[in-house]
């Protein structure tokens, strides 16, 4: 293991603390959402995921 | 009478109040982005390593970390965030110069891409105004998923691991942008360099996963 590696799992480590008091705290107060609003979440995320497959083939 | 006029009055104040923070965000969220556009130009010239990419890229994190929160309601936070960015620029001049020798086109692609896909998110959640907190505690859990898949595969080293890990990126990537981009709009954040800054990062991930996935497609 090179210490490129480590570096990088050094990281992704710090990253993973530094976030997961952010995390706690939204997974506790986010509002719930309806139906209705995931569905304004899935619709754009589709067109992104067809985009890149467009982007892809066009490459 | 009296009472309608001042919820109208604080309404307007509202509305204005958002249309500045929206317009200071996206203000500095492309100066910033040239910005790192210009450091990256410069890493890529005197042909940076990885290791002081790694090490720019760690001090660039350390700062939005450590300094970027105790100055953002200042104008000292404007200088923490063009260093944060100009180091994150920094950081990928070898990622960019690793694809411009495999295809340019590569790098071109998954700029316009990343692009299209930002003007089209943000200006989805300026249309249509929606509320996306709701999404917050999903995006993080998701973040965390992939932070725990990208540790393991530091030591596994898949390549189709690697290959979800970015299409993953990618979508969260995309749900912290609409994220974001409500919160700016419904009050939910005020501090447009902090707005900036969470812009600023969701595009350089994406940007980085988009050319994971393209160069992973075309046989990197």
């Amino acid at each position: 293991m090179d210490w490129m590696a480590i570096g990088s799992a050094v990281l992704i480590i710090a990253m993973m603390i530094f976030i997961f008091p952010r995390l706690k705290e939204s997974v506790k107060n986010s509002p719930k959402g309806t139906m209705n609003d995931w569905m304004g979440f899935i619709i754009p995320l589709a067109a992104v995921i067809g985009f890149i497959i467009l982007l892809i083939n066009m490459l | 009478m009296n009472d309608h006029n001042i919820s109208i009055s604080r309404s307007q104040e509202s509305v204005l109040s958002t249309n500045k923070v929206l317009k200071n965000t996206y203000m500095l969220l492309s100066m910033t982005l040239i910005f790192s556009g210009v450091t990256a130009a410069v890493g890529m010239s005197i042909n940076l390593g990885h290791g002081a990419s790694l090490v720019s890229s760690l001090v660039a994190l350390g700062l939005l970390w450590f300094a970027l929160p105790r100055t953002a309601n200042s104008s000292a936070g404007i200088p923490v965030l063009f260093a944060i960015t100009g180091l994150l620029g920094l950081g990928m001049a070898p990622l960019l110069n690793h694809y411009l020798a495999v295809n340019p086109s590569i790098v071109s692609t998954a700029l316009g891409g990343t692009g299209v896909i930002f003007l089209g998110l943000s200006g989805y959640a300026l249309t249509t105004r929606k509320d996306f907190s709701f999404m917050g505690g999903f995006l993080m859990v998701g973040l965390m998923v992939v932070l725990v898949a990208a540790l393991a595969n530091i030591f596994l080293q898949m390549p189709v691991m690697q290959l979800v890990i970015s299409a993953a990126i990618v979508m969260i990537m995309s749900g912290l942008i609409l994220y974001q981009t409500s919160a700016i709009i419904n009050g939910g954040e005020t501090n447009y360099i902090m707005a900036a800054a969470s812009l600023f990062l969701s595009l350089i991930n994406m940007f980085q996963a988009l050319l994971h996935l393209l160069g992973a497609f075309n046989n990197d």
